[in-house]
């Protein structure tokens, strides 16, 4: 088994900042990295635009990843199509990366039926509200895999507080202990909602509970769309190299409310948050790709665009789906359901009319 | 027909289930090289494989989350909890999770798990080795559960729980995995779901119980042989409840005893209390009465005789009931 040891308390990065901070190289080509771009520029937008619909009373409460969201691109694009990707609430548009329409998960947002979609559509589970609960998931869903023997590698996402959670300690020891190719992607943003992770764990950093299962942990700048990328291609390899899991601490930090019902200017560092946005993550990319030649102001205006019209049309998909009816109470929670369930509709149509 | 005791029942409908189907896998604590601290899933490790009967880490929420997702690779896991309140962490899964998942996928994937454990009280044993927990099972949507009380149904109910494409919990009452015994057919053995069993006719008052309470039903029936002639009924699956069943013998019999060995508030006598007043209040001729547990944490062993419903007490009961 490979080496496992405390992690190193620096951060991985590959993207300097254009001045002191020389830039690093990835091995992706111009076009992997327009593409990851308008990955980044598409959450960016999907973001932006949903806090403006919340906003409008157009979708209800939403939880923003505002710059989240190189951590959510940079580690799908080291994934094959047929890894599976278990999301929490924060990556809720992380279908978007794997061709979901935009208006489904608007639609999940919205609470209409339209929002919640077959998993195996986009080998992307459906989003795991309770914290951390999915962890297990991921592990028994990459042991399924393996032993069917597929090549198929198991991603979760959850955040600092999660860790703190049984069902996070109880996935990975699972994964630690048969080996799983799972890869658990921690984004700490370094808040749980009004806690601080100092306040979420003693350990000197998330990725030392790494080496209590088993398994490497590394740290990556989470504003690093391309450090991320690395770190997440490497746990990958390793998954499909039969090394097991691979803990990735990507840090970064929360600037925006927890979620739209958050109120973080009671507990939040604001020049803190003034400092992170600063280097948020879709402009640290733009500027490296402009600085390498790649990408052009034009072109990145272009894809802005794109994102925007394709938002545009989503909201509207979204708000001209027909309303829910209400047998929808009554299906799909039982593959064979009880009479009682057509007793309890047929008294409720009498009742509600019609 | 072979003559098992009940947890031999149980081990034989895992062995012909997992020749039936090879995407059925027994994971849990000690399941595999021991074979269960209770010999119910003894040789499946040597006949199947470590890949199919698989000693998992000691944690109850860990088995039934990685089970979720065995599922969505396309495996039908068995999972067993060791005692009934060892389960407690893993209902964090199953409310959040398993009951709930089929549902989030609009009914396009199926998580056909189950979870099985032993349960109840009177096996002389340190806390929490005694809980009856099925209530917190049956309230949570999305969710079969069954409780066999012979060994032919703790083969039957068990091989019905696996082959549903819905979760179903399984209690099996250890009090009497080694006294219950009675002729189980050999090979495939299904008793589907949802169907009780008169496990004796009656005509005078109706003893509704499921699992360990059964035969001690049957002993306050046999007692009361002078006096009333009392029909036993045995649900066998708790949800879905056999209503029709239920129905049935209340209106046959006029009178309800109901015999449950978890705590009274909120249990599942007081389901079935609310359907027959729902649905047989004119067939009553007297009060339905519960017999159960006590609102307590499980006694002492010493002591748990009184907790436990007792003979005398069901007797006691239906006498009240006759007399009203």
């Amino acid at each position: 088994m490979s080496q496992v040891l405390p992690a190193e308390g620096g951060l991985r990065r590959v993207i300097g900042d254009g001045r002191a901070l020389p830039d690093g190289d990835v091995d992706l080509t111009p076009e992997q990295h327009l593409a990851l771009y308008r990955d980044l520029v598409l959450l960016r937008t999907y973001d932006e635009r949903s806090l403006v619909y919340h906003r409008q009373g157009r979708i209800g409460t939403y939880a923003i990843f505002w710059n989240h969201e190189a951590m959510q691109a940079g580690s799908v694009s080291a994934l094959e199509p047929r890894d599976w990707i278990f999301p929490s609430y924060r990556e809720s548009a992380i279908g978007l990366l794997r061709g979901m329409p935009a208006s489904t998960v608007l639609s999940w947002w919205r609470g209409h039926p339209a929002g919640w979609w077959n998993p195996e559509d986009y080998n992307v589970a459906s989003i795991c509200v309770p914290i951390g609960t999915h962890v297990p998931h991921a592990v028994g869903f990459a042991w399924g895999s393996r032993l069917k023997g597929e090549d198929r590698v198991a991603i979760a996402y959850f955040g600092d507080g999660a860790t703190s959670e049984g069902s996070f300690h109880e996935g990975a020891t699972f994964a630690g202990v048969t080996k799983e190719p799972v890869v658990l992607f921690c984004n700490n943003n370094q808040w749980a909602i009004s806690t601080p992770v100092a306040a979420q764990t003693a350990a000197p950093t998330l990725a030392d509970k790494a080496i209590g299962y088993g398994m490497p942990g590394v740290r990556v700048d989470g504003a690093d769309v391309l450090a991320v990328y690395e770190a997440t291609r490497e746990a990958v390899e390793r998954a499909r190299a039969g090394e097991g899991p691979t803990f990735i601490e990507a840090v970064t930090y929360r600037t925006a409310p927890h979620a739209t019902a958050d109120d973080p200017s009671i507990y939040i560092d604001e020049e803190r948050v003034e400092e992170e946005k600063e280097n948020e993550c879709v402009g640290r990319y733009e500027r490296y790709l402009i600085r390498s030649g790649v990408l052009t102001d034009s072109r990145a205006e272009e894809i802005k665009q794109e994102a925007l019209e394709l938002m545009r049309t989503a909201i509207a998909e979204a708000e001209a789906e027909a309303p829910a009816d209400v047998s929808l109470v009554f299906e799909h929670a039982l593959a064979d359901p009880p009479a009682s369930f057509a007793d309890d509709l047929a008294e409720l149509r009498r009742i509600l009319g019609g | 027909m072979a003559e098992l005791l009940l947890v031999e029942a149980v081990n034989d409908a895992l062995h012909v289930e997992m020749e039936r189907d090879p995407a059925v896998m027994v994971i849990g604590e000690d399941v595999g090289r021991l074979g269960g601290v209770f010999r119910a899933t003894a040789g499946l490790q040597d006949r199947f494989g470590a890949d199919r009967c698989v000693d998992t880490p000691l944690a109850e929420a860990g088995i039934l989350g990685a089970a979720v997702g065995l599922c969505m690779a396309g495996w039908r896991p068995v999972c067993e909890m060791q005692y009934d309140a060892f389960s407690y962490p893993s209902l964090d899964q199953l409310i959040n999770h398993v009951g709930r998942y089929r549902w989030r996928t609009r009914g396009k994937m199926s998580f056909p798990l189950v979870v099985r454990m032993p349960y109840g009280g009177g096996v002389r044993a340190p806390e929490l080795h005694d809980d009856s927990p099925e209530t917190y099972y049956v309230h949570t949507p999305g969710v079969k559960v069954a409780i066999p009380s012979t060994p032919a149904d703790a083969k039957g109910l068990l091989a019905a729980a696996i082959r549903d494409p819905d979760p179903v919990v399984v209690l099996e009452p250890k009090l009497i995995y080694r006294t219950a015994r009675g002729d189980v057919p050999e090979g495939e053995h299904v008793v589907s779901l949802g169907e009780a069993r008169v496990a004796r006719e009656g005509s005078d008052a109706t003893l509704v119980a499921y699992g360990a309470m059964v035969p001690v039903s049957e002993r306050a029936a046999d007692a009361l042989a002078a006096e009333a002639s009392c029909e036993v009924l045995d649900l066998r699956t708790l949800k879905p409840l056999d209503e029709s069943a239920l129905l049935a013998s209340a209106a046959k019999t006029g009178r309800v005893v109901i015999v449950q060995e978890a705590p009274r508030t909120c249990g599942y006598g007081a389901e079935v209390a609310a359907v027959l007043a729902e649905k047989a209040i004119y067939d009553l001729r007297g009060p339905v009465v519960r017999v159960t547990g006590y609102d307590v944490p499980y006694p002492y062993w010493q002591i748990e005789d009184a907790y436990m419903p007792s003979v005398e007490r069901v007797v006691d009961a239906v006498r009240r009931v006759l007399a009203a």
